[in-house]
């Protein structure tokens, strides 16, 4: 009987193992088959290489810009500005949610301004942001922050509002003050919702930085696009795309790590 | 002295377009060391009645004095449990069960020594460092009562902590928690809504009538009933003359509503 079951077990975590990998298998398959499509269709001129580039083009493009060291400055600007916009856009959110939680005095009286500041396209504010903190770092930084603050804000209050009133209940019958109360049970309760706003804010911010780098036009990734699209250089344009598309998704990678280290006891 | 006294308490609940008169003119004295039961039917106003001796929630009228003096805020000497087990589901149980102490600012080796001890007398020493989702409807609502001895409050508030048990495991924990409390000589007090459970854990049971609720009878239980532990109370042949007495004003109560 025991070894009958251990068999099925196994079965069944074989099972697993090769539907994964059919997965992947798939995965991989439909990337390749996407690069060699467009080097084919490239060579062949089905698509016109002069707009659309090829993956051997953009291949030696990445090698000889990694020699010179170009791509990897402008890569590392970008990067920084976008993980400093990120951080600062979840952080000052989650901050200004805790205000909001403590104050609900506050958060009655914000709560249309904050209607208003979501439903705007944060990116029209970029040439303000320009004028007011000048064309550099600072308005690009401040403009993947900004676009993501305000969501962050309303997102979270809601979770912390949402917290089982029982929870807090629980804490207060210790005689726990506001402060505890928040530090022990509502904040840690949100996690989940915490999370998951990271997740929509890696996405944000790039769209910032890039959007501010492509007004303030010096270096970085953003301003790659735009200067290989002036001088028709799609080239260019094709090797940013891919590294921006590389970086975003290992950003998000980091994410999911973090998830899963600080939720994963999390529902009940 | 009284060690918990209620004189006159009345609590209604505002709100924009109603007001909600949960229980009406309210008054008893509670001795150290005793156990009370209060029931009730449902909505009657018994969470309300327990959240205010917590003093989570403050009356609208009439005082409540603990020790002789009002209560204004959650003390230390209260401990509350709520109608569901409500652990953290974040933190482990050793983190769950010490969370008392923490905010209390009183964590220290010994303290949380003996509140692991006292997780070891309820049978769960295995399981401490296991998250709340691991565990049993059972172990949780044990682990929910460490978690409110840790702090060793005098007067512990219980509000039906037995409810979503199957009936065997219920009956255990009446056991274990009856023992447990007359062993560290607690004052409790326990809602339920099953007549059985209030006859066999205490020494005098509160009846409220519907909301508002307000104090219909109070029975004061045998000595022989009192002494035994609630699986043996149970079997005794003055159980079932008690349960018909209050069952019949129950039964009363329900033809007036
Ligand atoms: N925070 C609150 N705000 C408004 N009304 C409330 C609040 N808490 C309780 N009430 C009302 O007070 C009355 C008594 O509620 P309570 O929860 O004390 O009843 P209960 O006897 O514990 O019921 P049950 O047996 O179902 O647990 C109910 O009418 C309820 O709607
Ligand atoms: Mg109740």
């Amino acid at each position: 009987m025991k070894e009958k079951h251990k068999q099925l077990h196994q079965q069944y975590v074989n099972n697993l193992t090769k539907q994964k990998r059919y997965v992947r298998l798939t995965q991989c398959s439909m990337l390749l088959f996407f690069f060699v499509f467009w080097e084919v269709a490239a060579a062949l001129k089905w698509i016109d290489p002069l707009l659309f580039s090829s993956p051997s083009r953009v291949w030696e493009l990445l090698l000889t810009r990694i020699q010179d060291g170009s791509i990897v400055t402008h890569t590392s600007v970008t990067l920084s500005e976008t993980v400093a916009g990120f951080l600062l856009g979840t952080a000052l959110g989650t901050v200004m949610a805790g205000f909001l939680w403590w104050s609900p005095f506050l958060s009655k009286v914000l709560d249309p301004y904050l209607v208003v500041l979501n439903s705007m396209p944060k990116v029209a504010l970029g040439p303000m942001l320009i004028v007011g903190l000048g064309p550099g770092f600072t308005s690009i930084i401040a403009m993947g922050a900004l676009i993501s603050i305000v969501i962050t804000t309303l997102v979270v209050y809601n979770a912390f509002k949402e917290v089982d009133e029982n929870y807090l209940k629980v804490i207060r019958s210790f005689g726990a003050t506001k402060r505890q109360a928040f530090f022990s049970v509502v904040f840690p309760a949100s996690y989940p919702s915490i999370i998951s706003t990271l997740k929509v804010n890696v996405g944000l911010s790039w769209v910032g930085v890039i959007v501010g780098e492509f007004l303030v036009s010096k270096q970085g990734l953003g301003y790659l696009i735009v200067y290989g699209f002036q001088v028709f250089n799609f080239t260019l344009v094709m090797l940013a795309l891919l590294v921006i598309a590389v970086l975003a998704t290992i950003m998000y990678q980091f994410v999911e790590l973090l998830e899963k280290k600080l939720i994963r006891r999390h529902h009940t | 002295m009284a060690f918990l006294e209620l004189k006159n308490v009345e609590k209604t609940f505002f709100s924009k377009d109603s007001l909600n008169e949960a229980i009406r003119n309210i008054s008893f004295s509670v001795m150290e060391g005793e156990f009370i039961s209060i029931i009730g039917p449902s909505g009657c106003g018994k969470t309300t009645l327990l959240s205010l001796i917590s003093g989570l929630v403050l009356p609208t009228t009439g005082k409540i004095l603990l020790d002789g003096k009002e209560i204004q805020r959650p003390s230390p000497e209260t401990g509350y449990m709520l109608q569901q087990d409500y652990l953290f589901p974040w933190l482990t149980i050793e983190e769950n069960i010490t969370i008392g102490l923490k905010t209390m600012g009183n964590l220290t080796e010994t303290t949380r020594k003996r509140a692991l001890l006292l997780l070891k007398q309820l049978g769960l020493a295995d399981h401490a460092a296991k998250y709340p989702n691991q565990l049993s409807g059972g172990m949780r609502q044990r682990a929910a009562l460490v978690r409110m001895l840790s702090t060793g409050p005098k007067l512990l508030l219980l509000d039906e902590p037995f409810s979503a048990l199957d009936y065997q495991t219920k009956l255990k924990l009446e056991d274990l928690v009856f023992s447990t409390i007359k062993e560290h000589k607690k004052t409790a007090i326990l809602v339920t809504h099953d007549i059985g459970e209030a006859l066999v854990m205490s020494d005098r049971v509160i009846l409220l009538s519907h909301s508002p609720g307000s104090i219909q009878r109070i029975f004061s239980i045998p000595e022989e009933l009192k002494a035994l532990i609630p699986f043996a109370a149970r079997n005794h042949s003055a159980y079932n003359k008690w349960f018909q007495e209050v069952w019949k004003e129950l039964e009363s109560l329900e033809r007036k509503a």
